[in-house]
C-alpha cells in the first residue's frame, strides 16, 4: 500500500506551505491584507499538520521512491514589490494547489479504505485548503492589472 | 424652548406599541428671526446623520437663516438633531468658505480663476491617461455628496477614464453594511424600516450608540419606552452608552470579541430550539453548516472570550428567541471591529434563523455612518457596478455599456473595485499618480493618519481636492475646488431605510464655488469624454437630466428608482425605494415574502468566503442554487492580530460624541456645538485610572507603535482595560495639515488594517500605552451628557448650551404620517 508515501507527502507539504505563508507574510508586511491572510493561512496549515499526525503515526512512515519528484519546496526567500509579491502569491498557489489535490486524492483512498477517521481530517483539511486556493487567486487577480500594466 | 445642547434629545411625546409616532415639529432660527420674518422655506434634509431627517431651510434676504423640521415626514416626523438644528445652516455660512479655486505655485497654494485649475487638472490628466492609462487614476469621495453627482462621477470613471480606483469615505463608515447585506441576502439594501421601531416588542443595539450618532432615531425609541409595553433592549458595547443605561441586558464586551459572542448568540437560539424550522427549510442555505461553525461556541465560552457574563448572554439569546417581535441595529462597534462582515452577518442569521424579517417590528437596520452614503453604493462611486449590478456578471456589465453608450471592456470588470486602503497603497507605491479627493478629509479620518499625511505630500502623487473649507487634506493639495455646499445646490440622497429625500437650493453659493455635479460635468466635457456614437458622455445640463438618467439605471433593479420624480418628492415626506407603477407609493420594507436577491442573475454579488475574503465565483455560486433562499453564512472566529501586551497594555477604540460629525468642519463652525465639546480626550475607566495616578483632565499621552496623542483624560465609564478617543479633532482650527507638539487626531495611533470581505477599517481595536504628562488645569473638554459623562460628576460642570441653544418645539401639532403601505396592520 502506497498511502502512506502520500500521507507523508502531504504531511511535509503542509509544513512547506506554512513556511511558505509566513515567509509571504512576513516579506509583504507592508500590504496588511497579505500579511493577515497569509498568517491566519499559515496557522490553518499548522493545525492541518497536527490533524495529521496520529494517521502518519497509524499508517506509519514509509520513505518515498523519488523524493526529489515527489516532494513541493516552499518559497526559500520572498521578492519585493508589486510584480514580487504577485510571483511570491502565484508560488504559493502552485504548492497550495499541490497539496488541495493531494488532499483530494488522499480522500479517494480513505474512501475506498472506510477509514472515517481519515475521511473526517480530509473532508475538514480539504474544505480550507480550497479556500486558501481562493484567496490566492483573488488576491493575484486583484494586484496582476496594477503590477503588470503600471506599476514601476 | 428647550436647550438642545444640554436636552439633546427634547421633549417625550410617549406612544404605545403599534401606535404612530406622534409629531413634534422642531425650529431653530437665527437669533432676532421670527418665523414670520422668513421669505420662504426650501424643500431639504438634513445631512448630518445617516437618519435622513425631513426638514426645511428658513430663507430671509438670500441667506439661510434657520432650519424646521418636517412634521409630515416619514422619517423625523418633524424632529430634528441638535447637528442639524445648530450646524446644519451655521456649519456652511460663514467666512472660513473657499470661493476660489487655488492652485500650487513656489509650493504655496493661491488663488487662481476655474479655467486655470481646470485646465491644470486636464492637462495632467490627459498626459498621465496617454503614458500610463487609466489605472494612473484615482477617486476618494464621500458619503456627503448627492445622488445625482455620484452618479457622474461613477460615470465619469468608469466609462470616461476606464479605472477600478474608485472609492468613498463610506469605506469607512457604511462597506459593512452594504456588504453583510450582499452576502446574505445577494444585494444591497436595507430588509427593515424605522417603523419598525414603532413595532416591536425588542431592539438589539449591536455596537450602535444611536442616542448620539442617530440622535432622532433614538427619540423615536425614547418615546416607545416612555410609553406603554416598552421594548426590551440589548446593548452590545463596552462603553456605558445612553443606549447602555436603557438596556436590560449590556454586553460589554471586550474590544473585537463581536464574532464570538454572535455564534454564542447563534448557538443559544438554535440549541434552545426558538428557530422556526419551516422558515429555515424554505427561505434559507446552509443552516447544517451554520450549526457546525458555532457549536462550540457555549455561553462559557463566549463569557471567557468576551469578558462577559455567562448569564448575560443566555438573557440576551432568550430575549432573542422569545420576544415576538424583534428589531435589530448595527453601527461601527461592529463595521470597524475585527471581524467585522462575518460579525455582522451573525445578526442577519439570527433573524432568517426566526423567520423574523420583513414584517412589521421584526427588522434588520444595517446602518450607515453618512447621509448619503446609500447614494455612493447605489451608483457606484465606490466601485460598485451602478444600480446594485454584479462586476462577475457580464450580463449586468453589458447593461450599463448601453446606457452609457460605450462597450463593455471600458467598464472596469476584471477584478474587484479597488477599495480605498488599497487606492491609497497604490499612491504610496506611485502607481497611481493622479488623486482626486472630494467631500473627505483623509488625513484626519484614515487610519493611521501618519502614514496617510506622508503619503498625500508625496512628490509623485498629483492631489486635488473638492471641498467646503481648505481641510487638512486640501492643505496638501495641487488643486483646490471650491465646491457648492447643502442648500446651495439641488439634488436628491437617501437614507438608512432606503427614503430618498429631494434637497432644493436654497441660497446662492459663496464667492466662485459650484455644485460638484457642474464640477464633475465640466471635467468630462474638457476630457471630451464621449460615446461610442461620438455624442458627450454626459449631456446633462442640471440635477434633474442626472436624476432621469439615474432612474433608467435603476429600471427593474431592486434600488429602483422610476416611479419618484422631484415634484413628488416635494410632496412633503420622502419616499422609500423601490418606488416604481407597482409601488406608486414607494415600499416600507423588504423580504416579507421571504424570496431574496439571490437568483444568479439578480445577485449584486456572488459572495465570499467571510474568514479570507476569497470570492466565491460564479460556478460555485450557480452550484449553491440559493434561487431566492437568503444564505447563512459565518466564518470562524479569529483573534484580533495586536492583542494587548507588556508593552502595550490597553485596547483602544475610537468614535464620535453626538455634537459633532467626522471632522468637524461644518459641527464645529456651529458656536453651540463647539462650545458642547470644543477639544479632544481620551477616556478611561476608574479602575486604570486609579493604577496609574491618573485624575480627570489631567494630560495624558495615548502611544501606540504607530503615532500618539496627547489629550486631556476623562475619568469615565468606559470598559476595564479599554480606552477610547473621539475621531473628530484634527489641525485645521490651528491652520496645519497635522499635529505640532500636542497631537490630537486619534487616528495618530490606529492600524492599517481592514475586514477581508467589506475592505472596512478596522478603527477599534488597537494595543495602546498611556502615560501621565501633566497636571490638570480643569476638567477634560469632554460632554457630561452621554457616552463621555465623567464617572464622577463633582467638580465637573454640566454641558449645556445657555440661550443661543434654545430651541422651539411644537409636541403633536398634526396627526403623524403614514409610512407607505401602512393601515392595513392588525
Amino acid at each position: 500500500m502506497k498511502l502512506p508515501v502520500y500521507l507523508g507527502m502531504l504531511h511535509r507539504a503542509e509544513q512547506e506551505l506554512a513556511s511558505s505563508f509566513h515567509t509571504v507574510a512576513d516579506g509583504h508586511g507592508d500590504e496588511p491584507d497579505v500579511h493577515a491572510a497569509c498568517t491566519l493561512l499559515a496557522k490553518q496549515c499548522d493545525a492541518h499538520v497536527a490533524a495529521m499526525q496520529p494517521l502518519v503515526d497509524r499508517y506509519g512512515s514509509q520513505p518515498d521512491d523519488e523524493p526529489e519528484r515527489l516532494h513541493a519546496v516552499a518559497l526559500p526567500e520572498p521578492r519585493s514589490g508589486p510584480l514580487g509579491l504577485l510571483r511570491d502569491l502565484q508560488d504559493v498557489h502552485l504548492l497550495a494547489s499541490f497539496v488541495d489535490m493531494t488532499w483530494t486524492l488522499v480522500g479517494q483512498a480513505a474512501a475506498s479504505l472506510r477509514d472515517e477517521d481519515l475521511q473526517q481530517v480530509v473532508t475538514a483539511c480539504e474544505a480550507e485548503t480550497s479556500v486558501q486556493v481562493a484567496w490566492l487567486t483573488t488576491r493575484m487577480k486583484q494586484s496582476a492589472p496594477q503590477a503588470l500594466v503600471v506599476a514601476g | 424652548m428647550v436647550d438642545r445642547i444640554g436636552d439633546i434629545w427634547g421633549t417625550r411625546t410617549a406612544f404605545a406599541r403599534g401606535e404612530r409616532w406622534p409629531v413634534r415639529e422642531d425650529l431653530k432660527l437665527a437669533d432676532g428671526v421670527a418665523e414670520a420674518d422668513v421669505d420662504r422655506w426650501v424643500t431639504s434634509a438634513c445631512v448630518l446623520c445617516s437618519n435622513g431627517c425631513g426638514l426645511e431651510i428658513a430663507v430671509k434676504d438670500g441667506e439661510m437663516v434657520g432650519v424646521r423640521g418636517r412634521a409630515g415626514d416619514v422619517v423625523n416626523h418633524g424632529r430634528l438633531g441638535p447637528k442639524g438644528l445648530f450646524a446644519s445652516w451655521q456649519g456652511v455660512r460663514n467666512g472660513d468658505r473657499l470661493t476660489r479655486p487655488l492652485i500650487r505655485v513656489g509650493g504655496e497654494l493661491v488663488p487662481t480663476d476655474w479655467d486655470t485649475a481646470m485646465d491644470v487638472i486636464v492637462e495632467r490628466s490627459k498626459q498621465l491617461l496617454a503614458e500610463k492609462g487609466p489605472l494612473s487614476h484615482g477617486f476618494y469621495t464621500s458619503g456627503q455628496l448627492f445622488l445625482e453627482e455620484y452618479y457622474a462621477q461613477a460615470i465619469v470613471g468608469k466609462a470616461g477614464i476606464g479605472t477600478p480606483h474608485m472609492d468613498g469615505n463610506t469605506r469607512l463608515c457604511t462597506a459593512t453594511a452594504a456588504t453583510a447585506m450582499k452576502e446574505s441576502f445577494g444585494s444591497d439594501g436595507q430588509p427593515g424600516s424605522y417603523s419598525d421601531i414603532d413595532e416591536c416588542d425588542a431592539m438589539f443595539l449591536y455596537g450602535h450608540n444611536m442616542a448620539e450618532t442617530q440622535t432622532v432615531l433614538w427619540m423615536r425609541v425614547l418615546d416607545r419606552l416612555a410609553g406603554p409595553n416598552p421594548p426590551r433592549l440589548v446593548c452590545v458595547d463596552p462603553r456605558e452608552t445612553e443606549v447602555a443605561r436603557h438596556a436590560e441586558v449590556h454586553l460589554a464586551i471586550r474590544p473585537g470579541t463581536n464574532l464570538a459572542l454572535m455564534h454564542g448568540l447563534v448557538r443559544e437560539v438554535i440549541a434552545q430550539g426558538w428557530i422556526d424550522e419551516d422558515y429555515i427549510a424554505e427561505h434559507t442555505i446552509g443552516f447544517t453548516e451554520l450549526g457546525d461553525a458555532v457549536r462550540p461556541w457555549t455561553p462559557e465560552r463566549v463569557a471567557e472570550t468576551c469578558g462577559v457574563d455567562a448569564e448575560d448572554v443566555r438573557r440576551a439569546a432568550r430575549i432573542f428567541g422569545t420576544s415576538d417581535r424583534v428589531l435589530s441595529t448595527v453601527l461601527q462597534g461592529f463595521y470597524q471591529s475585527s471581524q467585522a462582515t462575518a460579525s455582522s452577518c451573525q445578526v442577519n442569521n439570527l433573524h432568517l434563523l426566526r423567520g423574523k424579517i420583513g414584517t412589521p417590528g421584526n427588522g434588520i437596520l444595517q446602518m450607515n455612518g453618512q447621509p448619503t452614503a446609500q447614494n455612493n453604493r447605489e451608483a457606484g462611486a465606490d466601485g460598485d457596478l451602478s444600480g446594485f449590478r454584479n462586476w462577475e456578471n457580464p450580463a449586468h456589465v453589458q447593461q450599463l455599456a448601453d446606457l452609457w453608450g460605450v462597450h463593455a471592456d471600458k467598464i472596469p470588470h476584471w477584478a474587484p473595485p479597488t477599495h480605498a486602503m488599497q487606492i491609497f497603497r497604490y499612491c504610496e507605491q506611485g502607481s497611481i499618480e493622479f488623486l482626486w479627493v472630494i467631500a473627505t478629509n483623509p488625513a484626519v479620518s484614515m487610519p493611521q493618519v501618519p502614514r496617510i499625511r506622508r503619503i498625500l505630500e508625496q512628490e509623485s502623487l498629483f492631489l486635488v481636492v473638492e471641498d467646503l473649507y481648505l481641510t487638512e487634506t486640501a492643505r496638501y493639495a495641487d488643486v483646490v475646488l471650491p465646491a457648492a455646499a447643502w442648500g446651495e445646490k439641488q439634488g436628491t440622497f437617501t437614507n438608512v431605510n432606503r427614503t430618498v429625500h429631494l434637497s432644493d437650493k436654497a441660497v446662492e453659493p459663496p464667492g466662485e464655488a459650484r455644485s460638484d455635479l457642474a464640477i464633475f460635468l465640466d471635467y468630462s466635457r474638457r476630457m471630451d469624454f464621449r460615446r461610442d456614437d461620438g455624442r458627450p458622455l454626459l449631456d446633462w445640463t442640471c440635477p434633474e437630466d442626472a436624476f432621469r438618467a439615474w432612474q433608467e439605471c435603476t429600471r427593474g433593479r431592486l434600488v429602483d428608482y422610476t416611479g419618484l420624480s422631484y415634484e413628488k418628492l416635494r410632496g412633503g415626506t420622502g419616499i422609500p425605494w423601490p418606488c416604481n407603477e407597482e409601488h406608486p407609493d414607494g415600499t416600507d420594507r423588504l423580504y416579507g415574502d421571504g424570496i431574496f436577491p439571490t437568483e444568479f442573475d439578480r445577485a449584486e454579488s456572488f459572495g465570499h468566503d467571510l474568514l479570507t475574503g476569497a470570492t466565491v465565483g460564479p460556478l460555485k455560486f450557480r452550484a449553491l442554487q440559493a434561487n431566492g433562499r437568503a444564505i447563512l453564512k459565518t466564518a470562524a472566529y479569529s483573534p484580533t492580530t495586536e492583542g494587548p501586551d507588556d508593552e502595550y497594555p490597553f485596547l483602544y477604540s475610537t468614535g464620535r460624541t453626538v455634537y459633532h460629525f467626522h471632522t468637524r468642519t461644518k459641527t464645529a463652525r456651529s458656536r453651540q456645538l463647539h462650545k458642547a465639546a470644543p477639544g479632544a480626550w481620551v477616556e478611561l475607566s476608574v479602575p486604570d485610572a486609579e493604577r496609574l495616578g491618573i485624575e480627570e483632565g489631567d494630560l495624558v499621552r495615548v502611544a501606540s507603535r504607530r503615532g500618539e496623542i496627547v489629550v486631556p483624560a476623562r475619568v469615565g465609564d468606559v470598559r476595564e482595560g479599554t480606552v477610547f478617543a473621539p475621531f473628530h479633532y484634527g489641525y485645521w482650527d490651528q491652520g496645519r495639515s497635522g499635529p505640532g507638539d500636542r497631537p490630537t487626531a486619534a487616528n495618530e495611533l490606529t492600524e492599517t488594517e481592514w475586514d477581508p470581505v467589506s475592505k472596512q477599517p478596522i478603527l477599534k481595536v488597537a494595543a495602546v500605552r498611556i502615560e501621565k504628562v501633566a497636571d490638570a488645569v480643569g476638567p477634560a473638554p469632554a460632554p457630561t451628557t452621554t457616552a463621555s459623562r465623567p464617572a464622577d460628576p463633582a467638580g465637573v460642570p454640566a454641558t449645556v448650551g445657555g440661550p443661543e441653544a434654545e430651541v422651539e418645539e411644537r409636541p403633536r401639532v398634526t396627526e403623524p404620517p403614514r409610512a407607505p403601505g401602512e393601515g392595513a396592520l392588525t
